[in-house]
């Protein structure tokens, strides 16, 4: 099933570089995603009994994130026929290679259970999202991808350095030196503490720059601003998750060698730093792309503040992945959806996009909502999970500053966001080509219907994997 | 069998040196493929026996780090028509100096790391370290956006060299990916370079400054 799921999306992608009509291309895109999709839930109903040592384990964690990122894959798919249909002007073979090819890379890196081939698997996804932000072909897309692959190369070059530091710290704990996940993992508290230490802050760095936490976060306004905004939903949703898997691997070796302190506060450090630069930035922001670029800084932050509290927020830590990958689907979706109406970005033009348009600018609106944590939404729920999972853990200072920076980003978005979509629009761009079609809107109104489901019940089966995720990174060896 | 390797060790720290403080961007290129095939030398010197995957590894080494992506940058230069590096962020002589206080650092900080015994006798940790602060002392000081490439590369050759002190780890596939992922990163940067001169007609980074808060 491993093979099936990274080599098919792959093979796909090879087909697409062959094909040459540029008007059927995308249609492989939701064919090769409804096929993954079907696969994963196989995989997901049927685990295949193995003695788990292995190179390629689906753990519980890895499990939940190829879920995420394959229905996000799935309906983004689907947006992404109807936005190259009015592309037809330009080349799109690069463009649906690269989308399936990392489909298949994904399913890579949450299967890889050595720590080598993890890191191997990202730094592809690195390379095969990197002519996706450069699609439009301005000078601004090549500044962003030059941004983009300079900041990712280097990061995730220090994460190679963390990786090699991890196995030095068996080898000098005088055990067989060695890189796969389970015999870490169990050698765990025999590990050499000095380069765990070094290996745990390089990997965070470097991981860290994958998934867009401040400091590191530099690219990332600038890849998503300049990416069609399908692409930044995959990044958001995708690239970012599966960066946080990655330190989520990481994140349990340390726990396991009883470091739990030691990492917990560089993660709350890092967590909070994240929340506030991206608060900071948010408030009096113009162009609403970049803004939702902030938007996933700030809920990276999120992310690693709920490892940093660790025990009592990791169930609400891991729902935040699910609730943060879907709703970030439905806004960047929708800010495409009103970029290409409005032939621009910036609030200084666009006012009005309930009425230009009357889905995408109302999906954009609830989709505002639902990411700053309004109830009755999933993020609520998750956010809700890991603020008291903080009290739960007696980090009140923590849970201060967390709900404190909440109300910041939800101002700061809110201004920007209430700007875009009320009022008139003006009259240049009431008749501008542009106007929601089945495929470009009904995607996104499926996955806001998934965030509101998840805000009001959790299906069963989902909790089921939540809840055995949590064991798994529980279990001390 | 370790004096020898200290020996090529030594080079590559004499050769981060001349990298900082060159400003032809052709020789800067030339030296550090030079250093590269250096870097392929190694595994023949710290592994023992000559086993089919170490001779795998030296092969592709030398010939993606010694000649491939040279190949590659001597072309994106050809193709940019530019000479040298002008007014580097620091200076080249001070650039020599900090590389030198770097090295002196790693060697410094070395000395206090916890090492294998058999690890001991051996430069590879402080070269290591001191290699990839000079790669970010070139990256971080240079305004070419090839100058910053070749800094990318030297900060991989240190990341490579501290690979060599868990060559039996790392297995043949891993490292393989690894050296096919530092190869495609190198061309596809390469290839936007490429874009940049003709985008904005110079490779000068700081012209990239559209997208800012």
């Amino acid at each position: 099933m491993a093979f099936a799921l990274i080599l098919f999306p792959l093979v796909m992608a090879g087909l697409a570089a062959a094909i040459p009509s540029n008007r059927l291309r995308p249609w492989m895109l939701p064919v090769t995603a409804t096929a993954h999709l079907a696969m994963v839930f196989l995989a997901l109903l049927r685990p295949e009994p193995g003695d788990g040592a292995g190179w390629l384990v689906l753990d519980p964690p890895g499990r939940l994130v190829l879920l995420v990122v394959s229905v996000l894959f799935l309906f983004c798919s689907f947006y992404a026929v109807g936005y190259l249909h009015h592309r037809q002007e330009r080349s799109n073979r690069v463009f649906c290679t690269c989308l399936m090819s990392f489909l298949g890379i994904m399913s890579l890196v949450t299967w890889s259970h050595h720590l080598g081939l993890m890191w191997v698997a990202i730094e592809t996804s690195t390379l095969v999202t990197a002519p996706l932000i450069y699609f439009n072909r301005t000078q601004q897309s090549i500044e962003a991808t030059w941004k983009y692959l300079l900041v990712g190369s280097v990061g995730i070059a220090l994460a190679l350095l963390g990786t090699l530091f991890l196995a030095y710290s068996s080898l000098h704990a005088g055990l067989e030196a060695t890189l796969t996940y389970e015999n870490l993992l169990q050698h765990a508290p025999q590990l050499s503490k000095p380069w765990l230490h070094g290996a745990f802050v390089l990997l965070l760095v470097g991981y860290g720059t994958k998934m867009g936490l401040a400091p590191m976060h530099t690219w990332k306004p600038d890849a998503y601003g300049e990416a069609p905004g399908v692409v930044g939903a995959i990044f958001a949703g995708g690239v970012t998750s599966c960066a946080f898997l990655a330190l989520l691997r990481v994140y349990h070796i340390c726990a396991a060698a009883g470091e739990s302190a030691y990492t917990s506060r560089l993660l709350l450090v890092m967590g909070l730093f994240s929340m506030a630069v991206a608060g900071l930035f948010m408030i009096g922001q113009r162009d609403f792309k970049r803004m939702l670029a902030y938007s996933s800084v700030e809920h990276m932050g999120i992310l690693a503040l709920g490892l940093g509290i660790g025990g009592p927020a990791l169930f609400g830590t891991l729902l935040h992945v699910v609730t943060n990958g879907l709703t970030k689907g439905v806004l960047f979706l929708s800010a495409g959806n009103i970029h290409r109406a409005y032939g621009s970005k910036s609030i200084d033009q666009v006012r009005g996009a309930m009425r230009r348009l009357p889905v995408s600018g109302t999906l954009f609106l609830v989709g505002f909502l639902a990411i700053t944590g309004s109830p009755p939404f999933g993020p609520f729920i998750s956010e809700f999970a890991i603020l008291n999972g903080a009290m739960d853990a007696g980090r009140y200072v923590v849970a201060g500053l967390f709900l404190l920076l909440l109300l910041v980003v939800f101002i700061g978005m809110g201004a920007t966001v209430l700007q875009a979509v009320q009022g008139r629009p003006p009259s240049e761009v009431r008749h501008t080509p542009y106007h929601d079609g089945l495929l470009t809107a009904a995607p996104i109104v499926i996955l806001m219907l998934l965030v509101l489901l998840l805000g009001l019940y959790i299906p069963a089966p989902l909790k089921t994997l939540l809840n055995d995720a949590v064991c798994f990174l529980e279990v001390r060896p | 069998m370790t004096q020898q390797l200290n020996a090529l060790l030594m080079l590559v720290l004499a050769i981060n040196l001349f990298a900082l403080g060159t400003s032809r961007i052709l020789a800067l290129i030339r030296v550090v493929a030079v250093q590269g095939a250096v870097l392929g030398i190694l595994p023949l010197l710290v592994h023992q026996q000559l086993t089919l995957p170490v001779i795998i590894t030296v092969v592709l080494t030398i010939a993606l780090k010694g000649l491939v992506i040279p190949a590659i940058m001597l072309r994106a230069l050809r193709d940019a028509q530019i000479k040298r590096e002008v007014e580097p962020l620091i200076g080249f002589l001070p650039s020599i100096i900090l590389g030198a206080l770097a090295t002196a650092a790693a060697l410094l900080f070395a000395g206090q790391l916890p090492l294998a015994p058999q690890h001991s006798g051996s430069l590879l940790a402080p070269t290591s370290i001191a290699t990839v602060l000079a790669g970010f002392i070139l990256l971080t000081t240079r305004y070419k956006a090839l100058t910053q490439v070749v800094g990318y590369l030297v900060l991989e050759n240190g990341i490579f060299i501290f690979g060599m002190l868990l060559i039996e780890v790392m297995p043949l596939v891993v490292e393989m990916g690894v050296l096919l992922d530092l190869f495609v990163g190198i061309f596809v940067i390469c290839i936007i370079t490429n874009h940049i001169n003709r985008a904005f007609s110079s490779m000068d980074t700081r012209r990239l400054v559209t997208l800012k808060e």
